[in-house]
């Protein structure tokens, strides 16, 4: 049995008569990488201030390592942070910056020297630790900023967007190497941030947030295969899903002149489904040219724009009223108001009831 | 083979005139305007080097025919005001003894409280700065008799901790705003770190924000520093004959009625007085300029 390393129960932080989270309950496995995603006033950097203790909470618990710690000051909280903006002293060296937090635990000189000398190891930035981070790049401050969650030698370490300030080559290295580290550190991670990408890669289990709430919390590949509900699925994926209103009769989805077979479906709730229900499919899940031979179903498109984009194709047409888009391969030959035949597979559509959003 | 490319028309940089209409418009004000300002000045340094029978001949323009440094010496030791006759000396000593403690402690405490109002809000802290703004708004006739009652019942009357109590606390309004708005536009989550990494109100005050606000710190010594040493008001009503400030000497010394006007000896005394902002405005006009600049943006 995994024991959790971070326990949040029912936590609500309003801001006067503002809400911002609401009687949330999250466990967080030990050597978890969790991910917080959602969109910008979701409250997903509001809860991982208040893990951090930044916060003051306006009900509920938050458990770390089996301790109550909802009245602790950050830094009694066994947690380290890394910060957007890096938020490196910019007054002090890089090994000062490191030891900043150790002066103040009044920790022995040698055992200061030890640690800072260790971490700098692990993330390679021995050669700088005589520079201020003004001298810094980017990627290089990042990586100082880690360093000083990892010399205090926290059970639990919080990302707030650590890689946004970052440009799109740099991001995706460090990314790689967030990885790395946390497999190589074995700590309980969690990772706020709006990009998917980042989330998908780097977690273990994603927790989608909106309006304070946890829509889903799941594998990466769980969330996207098997979206739990309208936002998520909406969320997760670029470009988005496709979604069709229709109807189910018996053993097939209706919408207007299509008819997609939904026997076999599996239902969230088991047992199956009559009345009005929303498709869903996602662009790179519709079948095309080669691959119609393994469809469920199949219906013909006429394409209204086609975005060629070197690896793949976006296709945009209509479908039943619809604005739908699918991707096929990137070297198909298709131009706008060509006709194309596409095909659904049952495993990989989804289901929704369209009054209440949740997964059928 | 070499192939020189040959480029007809406009190439390179544009050439810039010296003298277009602009720049003579531009440097003609400038000149005027300073000549305007300077001028005062230049009157008032060679009148204080001439004897009195030169100034008699009414020429305030001409440079000294003979310099004398005589004027000087006896503004600094030797004018009589009322009884003392040892100059603006004890004036300036005086003031020395009022600046430095004014200073040091309503800077330190006016930075401290704008460091609590930026980073440490409490309930109702939106409120108390709101008030110690309006006392900014206060005119200061106003409050003249009420502190005279206040340092007399704390027996401070009269005495130069009392002056130096006053100038603290009529320097908060201003200092305080500055110190905040400055500390605003510093980065939240810097303080955040620190706090992660367990430093406390004062460490974080101390090794964190005290490094990275050299330049507003300067702006609220100036000010404090020009505007306690050119104060006369607090000067003449809180403090008696043998604690008044330079200033106030300094009238005394211009303003007496009795025997002959030395316009030498005045002039000389004025530019003594005003020595110490000139210095202070001539060392640290840059930092003074950033600070107000960094201090002014943010509400």
């Amino acid at each position: 049995m995994t024991k959790n390393s971070v326990e949040i129960r029912n936590l609500d932080l309003s801001f006067g008569a503002v809400k911002v989270l609401q009687n949330l309950d999250l466990d967080i496995h030990d050597g978890e990488f969790l991910v917080l995603l959602g969109s910008s006033g979701c409250g997903k950097s509001t809860l991982l201030n208040c893990i951090a203790g930044l916060l003051d909470v306006t009900g509920g618990q938050i458990l770390i390592k089996g301790d109550n710690v909802t009245w602790k000051e950050p830094n009694e909280r066994g947690i380290g942070m890394v910060f957007q903006s890096y938020a490196l002293y910019p007054q002090m060296t890089v090994r000062g910056n490191l030891s900043f937090g150790l002066k103040n635990a009044r920790m022995p000189k040698p055992e200061i020297a030890e640690r800072v000398k260790r971490a700098s190891e692990i993330l390679q930035i021995e050669p700088l630790l005589d520079r201020k981070p003004g001298a810094l790049s980017g990627g290089q401050r990042q990586r100082v900023a880690i360093g000083r969650a990892l010399v205090r030698d926290v059970d639990v370490f919080l990302f707030d967007e650590p890689l946004s300030n970052l440009d799109a080559k740099l991001r995706a290295d460090l990314r790689v190497e967030l990885k790395r580290l946390h497999e190589q550190l074995d700590n309980t991670m969690i990772y706020v941030t709006h990009d998917q990408v980042e989330a998908m890669t780097l977690a273990d289990r994603i927790a989608i947030m909106k309006d304070g709430k946890i829509m889903q919390l799941d594998s990466p590949a769980e969330i996207y295969n098997r979206p739990r509900n309208l936002y998520v699925a909406g969320f997760i994926g670029s470009p988005a899903m496709n979604f069709i209103e229709g109807k189910i009769a018996g053993n097939s989805f209706a919408a207007g002149g299509l008819i997609v077979p939904v026997e076999g479906y599996d239902y969230l709730s088991g047992g199956v489904h009559d009345g009005a229900a929303v498709l869903g499919v996602r662009p790179e899940h519709v079948l095309t040219d080669d691959m119609l031979p393994s469809a469920d179903m199949t219906t013909q498109v006429l394409a209204d724009l086609v975005e060629p984009m070197g690896a793949d194709t976006l296709v945009w047409t209509k479908l039943e009223g619809h604005p739908f888009r699918f991707r096929m391969d990137g070297q198909a030959h298709v131009k706008s108001g060509d006709e194309v035949t596409i095909g659904f597979n049952l495993s990989r559509i989804s289901l929704f009831d369209p009054k209440t959003e949740d997964r059928l | 083979m070499t192939e020189t490319a040959t480029l007809t028309g406009p190439t390179g940089p544009r050439p810039k005139k010296a003298l277009s209409p602009r720049n003579i418009m531009l440097y003609g004000t400038l000149i005027v305007v300073s000549l305007y300002y300077l001028l005062p000045l230049y009157v008032m340094i060679v009148t204080s080097l001439k004897g009195m029978p030169e100034i008699r001949l009414g020429n305030i323009f001409s440079p000294p025919v003979e310099i004398t440094f005589q004027p000087w010496v006896k503004a600094w030791a030797e004018a009589c005001t009322g009884i003392n006759c040892d100059g603006l000396s004890r004036g300036f000593w005086n003031s020395v003894r009022i600046l430095i403690p004014s200073v040091i402690v309503s800077v330190s405490i006016a930075s401290v409280t704008g460091y609590v109002l930026s980073m440490w809000r409490f309930k109702g802290s939106e409120i108390f700065f709101a008030i110690l703004l309006l006392g900014a708004f206060i005119p200061y006739q106003v409050l003249l008799y009420p502190v005279v009652i206040v340092l007399r019942e704390l027996g401070l009357y009269g005495s130069l901790t009392g002056l130096v109590v006053v100038h603290t606390i009529f320097g908060m309004p201003i200092n305080v705003l500055l110190f905040r708005n400055y500390f605003v536009t510093l980065p939240d989550e810097l303080f955040k770190a620190a706090r992660v990494d367990g430093a406390g109100f004062w460490r974080i005050f101390v090794f964190i924000i005290l490094p990275m606000s050299l330049p507003i710190f300067v702006v609220s010594m100036i000010i404090q520093v020009t505007g306690i040493w050119n104060d006369f008001l607090f000067g003449v009503v809180y403090t008696r004959p043998e604690n008044y400030p330079m200033t106030v000497q300094l009238n005394n010394i211009v303003n007496s009625v009795q025997g002959v006007q030395e316009y030498n000896v005045n002039m000389a005394a004025t530019l003594l007085t005003g020595l110490v902002p000139l210095t202070v405005y001539f060392f640290s006009g840059k930092l003074f300029v950033r600070g107000i600049a960094a201090g002014a943006v943010k509400g």
